[in-house]
């Protein structure tokens, strides 16, 4: 009688104990994931999982790049010292997840291993798209996103001996990435894009125009309109050639890079119940279909796209943006993912570029957007702004080589500004290293010169 | 000097060419060191200097124009001298060596000794120095040169690689300029002009400066006459005026990474190793413990040294011991308790080991007041302490560890653990001053170059990834995390103090209700 006293209200401690530590567990260690991680810390005691089948330790995926070119070690890459987790209390795992069953909240290991959750995120990233093609899958084809890919491309190109030639399949940012890569060890590339110019699908013509020129300045052997037909292996099952769809010749080289490019990794999830398109979909809320499951990073797809938005943005900035979000609901305050105004970034070889808003290439371009487009005459800066023909409201900006400050981008946006307002304040939005050459009368100059010979 | 030369597998025909011909110049110097007598021994120094340079360039334009103009940092940590590698030992191990031999055995480069002539590496350069100032040359003499001269040639070299950045290239010309005016023409000037003058770069500051407030040296001054007396003046000036308001208005990169003669052979120099330091949050840890124990240990110096000699001869200078002591602790105590009213806030959690230094110091000195005879200070001889500081600190430190070490720790060892001046700048640079790093919105993809390339070892990313400006005592303004940042993300600013530190939990690009309910909490 005694015992059984004792044991009711002790149960009832427990079950409260175990209330404070839910247990959340995070497929993906990547920016998405461990930004979530680190959000849900700050805000709760709850026990976090963090899992990946690529590295124990976050490592920063846009830096690959640069262990290969021997800027960084790939040590450099971790923006977290190894002490970080633990003195946050966040559990590692090193482990990749073979399915999941959501009924009883248990995930399955490719190691036998099960892990059980009260509440999973699934962070799980993209994987590199192969569109069939003949050899794909030979020794020396590769594409470029996890860290095991870096280790094979090390395998395959170390240097210009072993790999006398490379060829890059897909013009996007990480096939430029590539090229870059491979061009420091001085490996010859051939780059095969599909399209009629680099990037147009995104970038406007004449700057999509001036990386073109850029990317041939660089000694690349840029291919426009042309498509890969198929790999060849030599006796060993390692590339040995390709073949060019269109003229039919062949290419000899030693490696091959597909980067025409991602695609949810979302594979393992094909026998749960979790509803999937390309992507984990999940709802404004980041949920899924079922409770306590949620997606978030280049993963999840939106049921709706939000804005001018795809429904999958796999990018870095969305993944973290979904991260700082999720984590409000899963400590008790749901609110909506509801990103501001877009931005992004990337660098093409020696080029840097910046969008604030949107600005459209030829494709998807609505009908009452026009440009402004500026361009120096070393061939390595330009501007173009977007704006309403209409109202004249400014929608965006791309630079090149002239770097942009966020902030102000943001708030003219907000403001509605209008583009002569933007044209004419641009030197606010200055954000270059001191002492450098400036731009904005150039631009301004230009700016009135086009609407003269256009009215 | 050419150290940093055998580096790429690859270089070309020109380049190899260019390296032999550093080599033949470094060759020329080190037969001399074995007392190989040359024949016209002006005409072999010129060739020597002279190969030296054409070397250097040459093998720069090779590096730097045959690309277009950007970030170079391809290979850099796979290339032996820049990436601790067999090459990065030796050169470490021979410029140690040298620094051993140059602070504290200088006759085996050839120093005459007692009036006996100079020999070797420092009878090499006689010509030069009797053409500078009519008097023979003293290692210092020699090392001055080569100082100037690797500033000169690898400034040349950082021209190039930065060609595309004109902040770089400005304060690159500007400790070029420094350098061969102030450290090195200028004194030498000095000298011909009154020999009674002590040697005195005028851009040497106290406390990174120690020996400007010796007795030979305040005495030499004020023999000199009315110029020895300005230039007197002019130093006590430099670091009490001039240093404060130079650093409110641009932050101590004025000084560190435009000025100054160690951070000059830093940029240039040791270029090559700025990627070496430590990033590590232990690293942080001891930096803030050395650098202001230096700092400590320099006040407490000064004070004394200065103490002592106003001692034996209480008619000699106008100041007396006590009140030399007191207005040393009232000027501290002002500092403390104004920062400590005004400047609580920025001072944060460092306010306690900012309290500790001051006690520190004051208790020092007052145990130094009262047990001080007029040849011992805490019952020890005084002027041990001078030559304490002057060996462990001023050549050990800043020369042996400080430059010795460039290939292993990074090239800014001396200026992020030891320079107690520095360590002034830098708390002036955290508390009052316009300049941070701000950083762009939400464009950080956390890649980790501008925290790679930081020589003072500041764990950029953290910051830059967090949205915040960086606000920190150790920052020299250098702009490189800038220039390597792919995405644009860093500028380095003067500004209003307003907003300066800046802390955020959730970056711009987000829902703005997000942001405000998180960040303004
Ligand atoms: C070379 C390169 C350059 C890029 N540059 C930029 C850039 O400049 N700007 C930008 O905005 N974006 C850039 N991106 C895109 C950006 O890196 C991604 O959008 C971002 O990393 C996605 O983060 P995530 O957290 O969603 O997923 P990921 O970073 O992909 O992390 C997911 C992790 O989950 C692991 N995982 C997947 N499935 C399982 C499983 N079943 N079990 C266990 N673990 C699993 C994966 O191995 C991976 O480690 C770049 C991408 C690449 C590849
Ligand atoms: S933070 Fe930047 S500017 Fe400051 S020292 Fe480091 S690299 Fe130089
Ligand atoms: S600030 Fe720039 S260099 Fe530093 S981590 Fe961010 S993107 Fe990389």
């Amino acid at each position: 009688m005694a015992v059984k006293d004792l044991t009711i209200p002790s149960t009832i401690f427990l079950l409260t104990i175990q209330n404070n530590m839910e247990h959340i567990v995070i497929i993906g260690n990547g920016i998405s994931g461990v930004t979530l991680a680190r959000h849900i810390r700050k805000l709760s005691d709850k026990k976090i999982t963090l899992i990946s089948g690529e590295t124990k330790y976050f490592f920063s995926r846009t830096a690959l790049m640069y262990v290969y070119m021997g800027h960084m070690k790939f040590e450099h890459t971790q923006p977290y010292e190894n002490w970080f987790w633990k003195k946050n209390r966040i559990e590692l795992k090193l482990g990749y997840v073979k399915s999941v069953q959501t009924k009883s909240k248990t995930l399955h290991f490719n190691s036998g291993e099960t892990l059980q959750y009260d509440k999973l995120v699934i962070a799980t990233g993209s994987k590199p798209n192969k569109f069939g093609w003949p050899g794909q899958d030979l020794d020396g084809v590769m594409g470029m996103y996890h860290k095991q890919d870096l280790e094979n491309l090390e395998i395959y190109a170390p240097n210009n001996e072993t790999c006398k030639r490379a060829v890059i399949v897909g013009g996007g940012l990480i096939g430029i990435e590539l090229a870059e890569m491979l061009n420091s060890r001085s490996i010859p590339v051939t780059f095969l894009v599909r399209e009629s110019s680099f990037w147009n699908g995104v970038l406007p013509e004449g700057e999509s125009a001036m990386i073109n020129r850029h990317i041939i300045n660089h000694h690349i052997d840029l291919r426009l309109s042309t498509n890969l037909r198929e790999i060849n292996a030599d006796e060993n099952g390692k590339v040995k050639s390709v073949i060019i769809h269109e003229t039919g010749e062949e290419l000899a080289c030693d490696v091959v890079g597909l980067t025409a490019g991602v695609s949810p990794n979302i594979d393992f999830l094909q026998n749960s119940e979790i509803e999937t398109g390309r992507g984990v979909k999940v709802n404004r809320y980041l949920e899924t279909n079922i409770k306590d499951v949620y997606a978030i990073g280049d993963c999840a797809e939106q049921h709706e796209a939000i804005g001018n938005r795809r429904p999958i943005e796999a990018v870095w900035y969305t993944g973290r943006m979904m991260g700082e979000t999720l984590a409000q609901t899963l400590c008790g305050n749901r609110i909506k993912y509801n990103p501001g105004h877009w931005f992004n970034s990337a660098k093409f070889m020696d080029i840097e570029y910046q969008t604030y808003g949107w600005v459209h290439g030829s494709k998807g371009r609505p009908e009452y957007e026009t440009h402004f487009h500026w361009k120096h005459k070393d061939d390595t800066k330009c501007v173009t702004i977007a704006f309403n023909k209409n109202t004249n409201e400014f929608l965006g900006i791309n630079t090149f080589g002239i770097r942009m400050r966020h902030e102000t981008f943001d708030k003219w946006l907000t403001e509605k500004r209008d583009v002569d307002y933007v044209i004419n304040h641009l030197s606010e939005a200055n954000f270059d290293p001191e002492f450098y050459a400036t731009f904005e009368e150039q631009i301004l100059k230009a700016y009135y010169h086009q609407l003269q010979t256009a009215i | 000097m050419s150290l940093a030369k055998p580096d790429a597998l690859k270089i070309t025909i020109t380049q190899k060419v260019a390296l032999g011909l550093g080599l033949v110049g470094l060759l020329i110097l080190s037969l001399a060191l074995f007392n190989v007598n040359f024949p016209n021994k002006s005409i072999i120094l010129w060739l020597t200097l002279g190969v030296i340079t054409i070397g250097t360039i040459i093998y720069s334009r090779g590096a730097y124009l045959t690309k277009l103009e950007g970030i170079k940092n391809d290979g850099t940590w796979f290339k032996s001298i820049s990436s601790r590698g067999f090459w990065g030992w030796s050169a470490g191990i021979l410029l140690t060596a040298f620094y051993i031999i140059l602070y504290f055995y200088p006759e085996y480069l050839g120093l005459g000794k007692d009036g006996a002539e100079n020999t070797g590496i420092i009878g090499l350069f006689d010509p030069l120095s009797q053409l500078l100032s009519g008097r023979n040359a003293s290692q210092w003499f020699v090392y001055g040169t080569l100082y100037t001269l690797a500033i000169l040639a690898f400034g040349y070299k950082f021209f190039l690689k930065y060609r595309h950045n004109r902040y770089q290239q400005v304060r690159t010309f500007s400790v070029m300029f420094f350098q061969l005016a102030f450290a090195f023409l200028i004194p030498e000037f000095m000298y011909v002009m009154n020999n009674d003058l002590p040697y005195y770069d005028i851009k040497s500051i106290w406390p990174l400066n120690y020996y400007i407030f010796d007795e030979w040296s305040v005495k030499g001054f004020l023999t000199a006459g009315n110029i020895g007396l300005a230039l007197l003046v002019f130093g006590i000036l430099s670091i009490f005026v001039i240093t404060p308001i130079l650093t409110y208005k641009y932050g101590k990169r004025w000084y560190c990474s435009w000025v100054c003669g160690c951070g000059g052979l830093a940029e240039t120099a040791g270029d090559s190793f700025r990627q070496l330091s430590s990033k590590k949050l232990t690293a942080w840890k001891l930096e803030r413990w050395l650098i202001h124990s230096v700092l400590v240990f320099s006040i407490v110096m000064t004070t004394a040294m200065i103490y002592t000699y106003l001692g034996y001869k209480s008619n000699e200078f106008w100041l007396t011991r006590g009140v030399f002591i007191t207005s040393v602790i009232a000027l501290l105590t002002v500092i403390f308790i104004g920062v400590m009213v005004f400047r609580h806030k920025e001072f944060g959690k460092d306010a306690k080991y900012g309290a500790i230094g001051y006690f520190a110091i004051i208790a020092l000195l007052l145990i130094m007041h009262f047990t001080g005879t007029t040849d011992q200070l805490f019952f020890i001889k005084s002027g041990s302490l001078r030559s304490a500081y002057g060996i462990y600190i001023g050549s050990i430190f800043s020369g042996v560890i400080g430059t010795g070490f460039y290939p292993i720790l990074g090239n800014r060892v001396w200026c992020r653990f030891g320079c107690p001046m520095a360590a002034i700048l830098g708390f002036q640079q955290r508390l009052f001053s316009k300049f941070r790093i701000t950083t762009n919105g939400g464009q950080c993809i956390s890649c980790g170059n501008c925290s790679t390339y930081c020589e003072m070892g500041i764990d950029v990313r953290a910051y830059a990834q967090k949205g915040e400006n960086i606000v920190r005592s150790s920052c020299v303004g250098c702009g490189i995390c800038a220039a390597v940042c792919p995405r644009g993300v860093l500028k380095l600013e003067n500004d209003s103090m307003k907003g300066r530190i800046n802390t955020n939990e959730i970056l711009l690009g987000n829902d703005v209700d997000l942001m405000k309910l998180v960040n303004e909490k």
